[in-house]
């Protein structure tokens, strides 16, 4: 498929660069290997780079460097990228869900106003417009395919997620149709084709699945596998939620104050044309990666 | 030596120049949003121009001294009080040891900024002093400052003189109504050209959801799309877009009726698109905006919005002269 990349400007401090007007794996891929470029390039006066879905975005000073001469920078790297393989040296990692558990429930029923469907949960709605037959089926397929991490953000340390199946496959819902003003810590989440972990307690707008015992951002960094940094999850990580019940929830939450919990991660390559070759086939040895097969 | 807060003003908090770096994984620069204030305030009191300073909203606190030390307020013209006798602003006063500073009603302006010779001491994180509120990050326990807080102030770098004062030419103003230069750009093909012109011709008044993410603008007129088909995964909302990183002092539409510029505490990214970006040289002015401003938004060309980032350096190279 032919994308088109667009440049614009945000401002005299910031370069915009759209890899596709819609999400694909590719326009990811491609946001994700010209934001490599940018940074091995060390263009001096550049403070911030940040690839998004299907995006990236670059802030410099422009008392170091003029912005044209960074958009030409930019642009004259693009060429490169886009021939790099799509190929990244990554990891994958499990997020254990307890899905449709109390506390979003109890927090979807004083939002219900503001839903498509009042009379139904967020679960049992995304489970009908998207086709399946019970929100058992839904949680499923939820379930069952790993996720791409697409971009880190909107809040500290959130993950927006692209399901790694076929375009017709993927799970799609509306956001609520006016945010709500409280989403509790570490709900999984859905908007468009994206999902999301709320990484702290807030405002939101995606329809909410469960919950993970994981925290993902830690600002104190005083649990244990947050002490290096305080941000879990990097663009590119690879997702697998595993549904777990209410003893195993509160035995992981449990775990976590102890410094005792530790997630699953093993360490993964992930090739962009073996996946598109045969993705069941592809995701299911991504998984016996993360299981150790 | 350090400070006690006796009453906290509506929301108060420690900021300095700000966080950069770790945007990309959605934690903002945070830091005062009148930089050129905060500058200003940390001069006058012998700091380095990056120290950590307070900053109050619309009201200011009432802090108890625990030692002498030098203190300086700019920005809004929310006037200081010493043991009830007001002080002048943009100007450095003694404070001795158990005298309370307390503020008078705000006068214009928005956010007011109280450095203290030896800077907030807080302990830095990531680099920076500055508070992030929404990742409770930074600053004083990564809040706004509480009743009976004791905030801790470091060792004056200097001997520095009381008295000393901003020239008010150097001082900050706002002009009403407010005008915001904007560059257009990012989804601005996205609405018609009547909308567009629309768009600076309409007076905006600032909203009540105005703080330190973003500011929210009402009273123009809601904006047209260009008709398409959305784009897959960017939802059915014609202002909607797959989710995008959001640049500082950029304009998002939701829904293409209420305007939001996001400031320092922005939210790095999401899924409205966006009409044009607030130039680097506006972005103190929109921290001192109170609700129900009145603000135009006027469109400028790159260089302009150049020339006007050079001539706030130079005011800012001016300042420096005039307290070296």
């Amino acid at each position: 498929m032919a994308m088109k990349t667009r440049y614009s400007v945000g401002g005299d401090e910031h370069v915009f660069v759209e890899c596709d007007e819609e999400m694909s794996l590719e326009a990811f891929f491609k946001s994700l290997s010209l934001t490599g470029a940018i940074r091995e390039a060390g263009i001096r006066g550049v403070t911030e780079i940040c690839p998004a879905n299907a995006s990236l975005q670059v802030k410099f000073d422009p008392d170091v460097i003029a912005p044209d001469d960074m958009m030409a920078e930019i642009k004259s790297l693009e060429a490169t990228a886009e021939k790099s393989e799509p190929t990244i040296a990554t990891r994958i990692v499990e997020i254990p869900v307890f899905y449709d558990d109390p506390w979003t429930r109890e927090t979807l029923m004083r939002f219900r106003e503001r839903h498509q469907d009042p009379a139904s949960t967020d679960l049992e709605y995304a489970a009908r417009i998207n086709g399946y037959g019970s929100v058992a089926d839904f949680v499923g397929a939820h379930a069952g395919s790993p996720w791409f991490v697409s971009m880190v953000g909107f809040v500290a340390g959130l993950p927006f997620m692209y399901q790694m199946v076929e375009r017709a496959k993927q799970i799609q819902v509306p956001k609520y149709l006016r945010p709500r003003t409280d989403t509790p810590k570490l709900t999984i989440g859905h908007g468009g084709c994206f999902g999301c972990i709320y990484s702290v307690r807030g405002a939101g707008g995606y329809q909410m699945f469960g919950i993970t015992p994981m925290p993902i951002y830690d600002p104190k960094q005083q649990i244990s596998y947050l002490r290096e940094f305080m941000i879990f999850f990097r663009p590119g990580d690879i997702v697998k939620f595993r549904p777990v019940d209410r003893a195993e929830y509160d035995d992981d939450v449990k775990q976590v104050e102890a410094g005792r919990f530790h997630p699953l991660v093993k360490p993964v390559t992930f090739s962009l044309a073996a996946f598109h070759r045969d993705p069941a086939a592809y995701n299911a040895q991504l998984l016996e990666v993360l299981h150790g097969h | 030596m350090a400070i006690e807060v006796v009453k906290p003003g509506l929301s108060t908090s420690v900021q300095d120049l700000g966080r950069p770096g770790y945007y990309h994984l959605g934690i903002p620069l945070s830091g005062g949003m009148d930089q050129y204030a905060v500058t200003a305030a940390n001069l006058l009191v012998g700091n380095a121009e990056g120290d950590a300073v307070l900053e109050a909203v619309f009201m200011g606190p009432e802090l108890r001294f625990t030692a002498e030390a030098l203190v300086a307020v700019t920005g809004a013209e929310l006037p200081p009080k010493l043991d009830g006798v007001e002080q002048p602003g943009w100007t450095a006063f003694r404070v001795k040891p158990g005298q309370v500073l307390s503020f008078g009603f705000l006068k214009s302006g928005a956010r007011a900024y109280i450095a203290v010779s030896g800077g907030i001491d807080v302990p830095p994180v990531l680099g920076s002093r500055s508070t992030y509120l929404l990742g409770a990050l930074g600053g004083y326990e990564g809040r706004a400052l509480k009743a009976g807080d004791v905030v801790p102030v470091g060792a004056a770098r200097r001997d520095t003189p009381e008295g000393r004062s901003v020239a008010p030419a150097l001082r900050g103003a706002v002009a009403n109504p407010a005008e915001l230069r904007v560059l257009t750009g990012l989804y601005w093909d996205r609405i018609t050209e009547a909308a567009g012109g629309q768009f600076f011709d309409d007076t905006w008044k600032v909203a009540p959801e105005a703080d330190r993410i973003g500011y929210r603008f009402r009273g123009g007129h809601a904006l047209a799309f260009k008709p398409r088909e959305q784009p897959f995964g960017a939802g059915s909302d014609p202002s909607n877009i797959v989710d995008s990183c959001y640049p500082y002092g950029s304009i998002q539409v939701p829904g293409g009726t209420e305007p939001i510029v996001l400031h320092r505490d922005a939210v790095s990214g999401g899924g409205y698109f966006m009409i044009g970006t607030v130039i680097s040289a506006d972005m103190d002015l929109i921290g001192q905006l109170q609700p129900n401003m009145p603000t135009r938004f006027v469109a400028v060309d790159m260089a302009s919005a150049l020339a006007a980032r050079h001539e706030r350096n130079r005011r800012i190279e001016r300042l420096r002269g005039s307290l070296a």
